[in-house]
């Protein structure tokens, strides 16, 4: 039996550090327990423009290994007079569990449909941005499990876009990425919308390179950017892929882009 | 099997016990079948490797062999189903040249599920087995606990359920060779689209008495869409801070290298 | 946070271009979310074969004295250097013979096939997996990040200049998005007749 000896699970805890626990639970116990949450997996991501903002998410909703729909949209339009949304300004696009992103959504739009009625004119991004932070704070201690990112145009008329962790704290960007890709896609808008690690090539040696200047991109451009951005996510993520919905916000209104994503 | 090296065991048993996940290893979710029809046996699977969400490998390689009318398919832990594999393939070529015959699909299997058995699940191979020798035509799976089923169609891998719904309502007995791997293949596209852990193309393996043939990537239904944006750099976009450069001929400065030419390559033989 | 690889951090990517292949790695050592330091590289060079090592740090030391250790016997059995494809093999059984008790390791091989000069790339899981890839292979903290990058940056046939530029960005973009690597980072391009290695700057946070 020396040699077995080693094994720390034949002959108990025989670990070099003296502290390591033990197993917390009898055997055979069980704890059940209430789990009101699950991840549907999916990605979004907004970016501003100079006149415009695109919001972005791709349409499949899955749970665990198995796909529950292929076009359950991500992105909405916020805050019109009418059930089809046709004078909305504002959208808002939500990950991570989706019936508790489609709450938030309905609420919200709620909110501001209360507000275009009683003021006579639709809520700015700024105002709704405000109040979707205080609706995610309500619930603090039951939060609603879902990525928003809430995309417009500014009192300027310039490209905005808010997003906001789970429980409300939010910040105004140039770009932001959610949900289950977002760590595949953000690096990606860092290098090509604020061209993070480029400098202008021969502006000096090593430390005196000069950085590359940022500059407003087009909207033809940030179209190119997130289908692109997005087929990178889907041949590396499996929760990812199916459709891609995107959504132009300009001074015109907003214009819906469906176009496809691989479906494996 | 000369056997594991337990020397970090310590180690990492006391590392988890402070409470540190172990790292996952790559898995293959997979769709894998396998079909016998009138003539020989089919199997099939699909090509991605994942590491939780993320694709590890978008055309990796499923269908391993274990001789020239053995071939297995692997689903599980990928590395496991690689070399479990490997190993038997190594064991039965052995024991094929010492007994003088072809091996036999059944030595194949029962070697896999006492080797797999022996080590109580911990190695997480699931295999479908297939193959044509001496006794017939032959198909079997082996769970990674070393249990063993034998059945006319069979699916394994976490999109077996989508490939079993193909076979249960299309399969029917005495099919064609073409009908065979043609079912083969929509068992493991229907996984491949509807089970997230599949996914990339369908390789074939046709095991008949007279040859195996091999289709790698015999459908390749998701070609990746070309980028419509360009993504290359100016040259010196990237700061340098250092640069150095070894060559090939400086390397003579330091050590001595003959070019061999391929007469001097070949190895002398005693005659 | 709490998994073995993410104690000390550290990411590590190779790419294949047109006859020439490059390897890539940050230089960040840590402990946890402190940076100990900023020039731990974890690109090995055995003959005309590189080896990259993210993980558990001091699995990185031993990994790569280990097969130091083995390339040089190989040598001197074989009187010839290790072709990276018999370098990867090696690798990958090593890793597996110790399935149940494993280094904490995700190794990068890169190479060019000595005969041939074809460019040549694996990856492994801890336990020996190889996966062969014809674009890129990445590991590390920052495997998310880098999947990301390469995906979106990279296309075959890019030259060694082009090659240096995609991976640098790749690299550098992936780690500045990730806590545990950064600091800095080393990038082997590797050719028919010469190797370049160059030092990059890179955020010191």
């Amino acid at each position: 039996m020396a040699m077995f000896s080693q094994n720390p699970i034949m002959n108990g805890p025989s670990y070099s550090f003296n502290d390591a626990p033990k197993t917390n639970t009898p055997e055979g116990a069980r704890q059940h327990r209430f789990d009101p949450y699950t991840d549907n997996g999916g990605s979004t991501l907004a970016i501003a423009g100079a006149d415009f903002t695109i919001m972005a998410g791709d349409t499949r909703l899955t749970s665990g290994y198995s796909i529950n729909s292929r076009y359950h949209p991500k992105v909405f339009k916020i805050g019109g007079t009418t059930a089809d949304q046709k004078d909305a300004t504002l959208v808002l696009s939500v990950v991570g569990f989706s019936a508790d992103g489609e709450a938030l959504k309905e609420r919200l739009d709620t909110i501001c449909k209360m507000y275009r009625y009683r003021h006579g004119k639709p809520m700015s991004v700024k105002a709704c941005a405000q109040r979707l932070s205080t609706i995610l704070y309500q619930k603090r201690f039951f939060p609603y499990y879902a990525y928003a990112i809430l995309g417009g145009l500014d009192e300027e008329g310039k490209g905005a876009v808010y997003s906001y962790d789970p429980v409300g704290s939010y910040e105004r960007e140039q770009c932001r990425t959610g949900g289950a890709a977002a760590s595949l896609i953000m690096p990606f808008l860092d290098n090509q919308v604020n061209f993070k690690n480029q400098y202008e090539p021969g502006s000096g040696e090593g430390h005196a390179l000069e950085e590359r200047a940022r500059r407003p991109l087009t909207r033809q451009e940030v179209e190119v950017l997130v289908k692109d951005a997005f087929d990178g996510a889907v041949e590396r993520h499996i929760e990812v892929g199916d459709g891609l919905q995107m959504m132009v916000i300009t001074k015109e209104g907003i214009e819906e882009i469906l176009l496809p994503l691989k479906k494996d | 099997m000369p056997g594991f090296d337990f020397s970090n065991y310590n180690r990492n048993a006391a590392l988890c016990a402070r409470g540190m996940s172990l790292p996952k290893a790559t898995s293959t979710g997979t769709t894998i079948v396998g079909c016998i029809f009138d003539g020989g046996v089919v199997i099939a699977a699909d090509t991605r490797a994942t590491s939780g969400p993320i694709v590890a490998d978008k055309n990796c390689e499923k269908l391993h062999y274990i001789s020239p009318n053995i071939w297995c398919a692997g689903a599980g832990t990928a590395a496991d189903t690689e070399f479990t594999t490997a190993l038997i393939s190594s064991q039965l070529e052995l024991h094929s040249l010492s007994t003088g015959r072809k091996p036999r699909v059944v030595t194949c299997m029962t070697m896999l599920k006492q080797h797999l058995f022996r080590y109580q699940g911990h190695i997480g191979a699931y295999l479908v087995v297939a193959g044509v020798d001496p006794t017939g035509t032959h198909l079997f799976t082996v769970h990674a606990h070393g249990s063993t089923d034998k059945l006319p169609y069979v699916t394994m891998g976490s999109g077996s359920l989508a490939a079993m719904s193909v076979f249960e309502s299309s399969w029917k007995s005495n099919l064609t060779q073409e009908e065979a791997i043609d079912l083969c293949s929509k068992a493991i596209l229907a996984g491949i689209f509807n089970d997230l852990g599949s996914g990339s193309n369908v390789d074939v393996a046709i095991i008949t008495p007279e040859k195996t043939t091999l289709k790698r990537n015999h459908i390749t239904p998701n070609q990746r869409v070309p980028k419509l944006g360009n993504y290359v750099f100016r040259r010196g976009t990237t700061a340098v801070l250092n640069e150095k450069v070894i060559r090939k001929e400086e390397l003579g400065n330091f050590v001595s290298i003959h070019e061999m030419t391929e007469e001097a390559d070949k190895m002398e033989v005693d005659t | 946070m709490s998994g073995i690889f993410a104690i000390n951090g550290g990411a590590c990517v190779a790419m294949v271009g047109k006859d020439c292949v490059a390897i890539a790695c940050d230089l960040r050592l840590g402990l946890q979310a402190l940076t100990v330091s900023n020039n731990f590289p974890k690109i090995f060079q055995y003959g005309d074969v590189f080896l990259g090592l993210t993980g558990l740090a001091t699995d990185v030391s031993t990994v790569s004295d280990l097969f130091r250790y083995k390339v040089n016997m190989y040598r001197l059995r074989e009187e010839r250097d290790i072709a990276p494809r018999t370098f990867a093999n090696l690798v990958s059984s090593t890793l597996y013979e110790k399935r149940f008790g494993p280094y904490f390791v995700g190794p990068v091989v890169a190479g060019l096939e000595p005969k041939t000069g074809e460019p040549f790339i694996c990856g492994f899981d801890s336990i020996g997996c190889i996966d062969f890839a014809k674009d890129f292979i990445v590991s590390g903290t920052a495997t998310d990040q880098l999947f990301g990058m390469c995906e979106s940056l990279w296309e075959p046939n890019l030259g060694p200049e082009d090659l240096f530029e995609t991976i640098s960005q790749a690299l550098l973009n992936a780690v500045d998005r990730d806590a545990l690597s950064g600091w800095g980072a080393h990038i082997y391009i590797i050719e028919k007749d010469k190797v370049t290695k160059r030092l990059l700057k890179g955020r010191q946070d």
